[in-house]
């Protein structure tokens, strides 16, 4: 039955039509609720293909939701919240990938390329403004282009 | 019997598609006329025969012919005609088969649009093309053959997933693959142009109206798939960074660049080499994109019927084709000789700039996409990159590019003076300024992206219409306005799609800034406040729709007395799939969206509702429609009408072409 799950090409964006948070998992204080979205909004359900546990339909989502709310009333600040997951779920549920280690790779690859890039563009552009203009005729290959086209 | 006739058409099609790859190619190294001229015929036949295959294909949707397991996996006779029809292309086989067709399709136009091309590189464009051709027709028949019959066939079929029927998922990937395949004609004028062993700017003239054809596709496709997904998942969000979503702007990313480097060599005769490059990466992402969907190596929720067989085939064709154009590319580069010269401060440097800034963003997009794999494979570690990686290392990017987009317009070629460009931008800054200042201070301790949103989009925008209007040179307002009129097209392009941009940015920043969002349970005649509005829960009616059950709630909307809307949000169940989908009811406005969402009855009474205020929401697809339609403005100029120097040769013999 899995493959009947054949979705769309390219289509955009999740698959499962999602009525995430329930009423009755809203803490009554709005400032603690607002933290418990962003920090699950952050978090990626263990089971489900690429949504937060904020948007996820699963059971297991609801569990962790109750969690980190359980966490954030007992307490705990954002950073402790998240290890609290991270130690019993593994780095998975992370959506912001953690910049250590060989995620070095991933946060870095960007600002040195553009770096690197930076660097040859200025070297190109430096040499262009030097260069002399080539303005000076045509060259033996365009001479026998147009001669080739003069004699069409 | 039509659907044995679609086969075989296909057939044929992949045998015309190796006489277009190999004879003309041929021709042209051997200066064989005859054989040179078999490119034409070749590339209109094999989308005859594509497309006849594509109709009988439809036709067995559309007739419900159960005997083909593709219909029964993908439709059910109840199902309304549209997405009977939308169907075709909702699944593996046949959206590849649309895929082969819009790529024949291309060939084609090459073939017919292509009368002022210098014959060699005519017949190797169209050549590179029946090869790209080929290989995904082979792909086709021998993995993924959309015309498999049944021996048994069922009484109805499974039906088509509920939540790609739906009219704007509809025509969202035709609209797609018309810009991913579209960079195909880059890719194989880039190729033919490194056989000829020339580039120069004639072939920068030709690539252009190929590549900004592509790229309004690709921006009217993300934008339509970007719409569906705000309105029809339920949650209000428009963009996930889910890894297909990324294949979908890796490409207009490039794409972009492309369409900057390439006015270079038209104008200019300079960033020949990286053009051409940029040509081979833009389409080599496209086929990265199509091997992310298709192969199910990153674990995406649009999970396509994943197979190991068909990803290697995949691999396979971007090995190829990638390896192979970069080996010719580093083979010839160096023979891509730049001419112009210019100076630090000048439209051209201002391009390369334009040029780092796009493609390092898509870089960052490819390897935030493809990190869990390496992660995964080479350092052992199962890990997810999301939003928040994005959000940090994606968005700098745009910022930047935002922040230099009207200096760059307004500058010269060849050599300018900072100065000189900034003058005529000062106004626009201290407005910018002077509004993102004043929205900040009324939003008090919320996010300040909204405010950046503000200054980012009055900046674009502004800078870019007093650039225009620049163009107009001095002299009384009368004249400038007639001025105004005349200037070419290409110029209005540029600025509408600029101004599209900065709208854009200004409604991604306001949508993510100032959304508001409420949860709760609410009776039947129930009401409560959102921002400042008082929505009321009239009823919850369970009806029946063609090929769905239906709970419909009817809920009013009003602002002090006033009633603003009568809302009916659904929750549906598809009982062939079994599958529900929630179907939000949106009250479209100029500033702000009204976006209702009903969810489970609660044990205690009750309905759950989401409910939440989109700032600016239309402005998001209104700038993404404007970008698309500044590229139309752009390809309508009359220096880029493919066909418009042969119509006006014909018209005056004498006259000089221009430039």
């Amino acid at each position: 039955m899995k493959r009947i799950v054949l979705a769309l090409a390219l289509c955009l964006a999740p698959v499962a039509p999602a009525f995430a948070v329930q009423p009755d998992e809203v803490l009554a204080d709005p400032a603690l609720e607002a933290r418990a979205r962003s920090i699950s909004r952050n978090l990626r359900c263990p089971v489900c293909q690429g949504e937060s546990i904020d948007d996820s339909n699963a059971a297991i989502s609801r569990d962790l939701r109750l969690v980190v709310r359980e966490r954030i009333m007992a307490g705990d600040d954002d950073a402790q919240v998240i290890d609290f997951v991270v130690t019993r779920y593994g780095e998975f549920v992370l959506f912001n990938p953690q910049a250590n280690g060989a995620n070095l790779i991933l946060w870095l690859a960007g600002p040195a390329l553009l770096l690197m890039g930076g660097v040859v563009a200025a070297v190109y552009v430096r040499r262009r403004g030097q260069a002399p203009a080539v303005e000076a005729g045509l060259s033996a290959d365009e001479e026998a282009r147009l001669r080739d086209l003069m004699q069409k | 019997m039509i659907v044995e006739f679609g086969h075989f058409a296909l057939v044929l099609a992949l045998a015309v598609a190796f006489v277009q790859s190999t004879l003309p190619m041929w021709g042209a190294y051997r200066r064989n006329t005859a054989l040179m001229a078999l490119a034409e015929p070749a590339a209109i036949i094999q989308f005859l025969l594509v497309a006849a295959s594509f109709a009988a294909l439809t036709y067995a949707f559309v007739v419900s012919d159960f005997s083909l397991s593709l219909v029964v996996q993908n439709s059910h006779t109840l199902k309304p005609m549209l997405y009977k029809v939308s169907g075709v292309w909702g699944n593996h086989e046949g959206s590849l088969l649309l895929w082969s067709l819009i790529l024949a399709l291309f060939g084609a136009c090459a073939a017919w649009f292509g009368g002022n091309l210098p014959p060699t590189l005519k017949a190797r464009v169209i050549g590179v093309q029946g090869m790209i051709g080929l290989a995904f027709l082979a792909f086709m028949l021998f993995t993924s053959n959309p015309f498999l019959r049944l021996a048994e066939p069922p009484l109805d079929g499974r039906d088509l997933n509920p939540l790609l029927q739906d009219p704007g998922l509809a025509f969202h990937p035709p609209f797609l693959y018309l810009g991913y395949v579209g960079l195909s004609m880059a890719f194989s004028f880039a190729v033919a142009a490194l056989i000829e062993g020339r580039v120069d700017a004639a072939w920068g003239r030709w690539v252009r109206p190929w590549t900004l054809a592509a790229w309004i596709f690709l921006t009217i496709g993300i934008g339509l798939g970007s719409w569906w997904a705000y309105y029809e998942l339920g949650w209000g969000g428009f963009w996930f960074w889910d890894p297909v979503e990324n294949a979908s702007l890796m490409p207009w990313l490039l794409a972009a660049a492309l369409l900057h480097s390439a006015i270079v060599v038209e104008k200019r005769e300079n960033l020949k080499a990286w053009t051409i490059l940029l040509a081979i990466m833009a389409f080599g992402f496209s086929l990265i994109g199509t091997f992310i969907v298709r192969s199910g190596v990153i674990t995406s929720v649009h999970s396509f019927a994943s197979d190991p067989e068909r990803g290697v085939f995949i691999l396979l064709i971007l090995a190829v084709f990638m390896g192979g154009a970069l080996m010719l590319f580093a083979f010839r580069a160096g023979a891509m000789e730049a001419k112009g010269v210019f100076a630090m401060v000048s439209r051209e440097s201002a391009l390369v700039a334009n040029n780092l800034l796009l493609s390092v963003s898509a870089f960052v997009v490819f390897i935030g996409t493809i990190w869990p794999l390496l992660a995964e494979l080479f350092f052992d570690r199962k890990l997810s990159v999301g939003e928040p990686f994005f959000n940090a290392a994606f968005s700098p990017f745009f910022v930047g590019l935002a922040l230099i987009l009207p200096i760059g317009a307004t500058m010269p070629w060849k050599r300018g003076l900072v100065r000189q460009s900034l003058r005529p931008l000062i106004p626009v800054a201290v407005l910018a300024f002077a509004v993102g200042v004043l929205v900040w201070s009324m939003q008090t301790g919320r996010t300040a992206l909204g405010p950046v949103g503000v200054v980012l989009g009055i900046w674009v925008v502004f800078g870019t219409l007093v650039d225009l209007w620049s163009r107009t040179g001095r002299g009384p307002i009368g004249g400038r306005l007639a001025r105004l009129t005349r200037l070419p097209r290409a110029d209005w392009g540029k600025t509408t799609a600029h101004a599209g941009l900065g709208i854009t940015i200004f409604a991604v920043c306001a949508m993510l800034a100032w959304k508001v969002e409420d949860i709760r349970v609410v009776p039947e005649g129930g009401s409560f406040p959102i921002g400042d509005y008082q929505v009321t829960l009239t009823k919850v009616e369970q009806t029946q729709g063609p090929n769905y059950y239906t709970t419909l709630a009817t809920m009013e909307v009003r602002r002090g007395d006033r009633l603003v809307a009568t809302l009916q949000p659904e929750k549906r169940v598809y009982p062939v799939q079994a599958m529900p989908t929630t179907e939000a009811a949106i009250d479209y406005g100029f500033l702000r969206d009204i976006y209702l969402v009903i969810g489970d009855p609660q044990a205690g009474g009750g309905w759950a509702v989401r409910s939440y205020i989109e700032p600016f929401a239309n402005w998001l697809w209104g700038g993404v429609l404007i970008m698309a339609f500044g590229g139309f403005l752009s390809l309508s100029d009359r220096r880029y009408r493919v066909a418009a120097g042969a119509s006006r040769r014909a018209a005056a013999p004498n006259a000089m072409p221009a430039e």
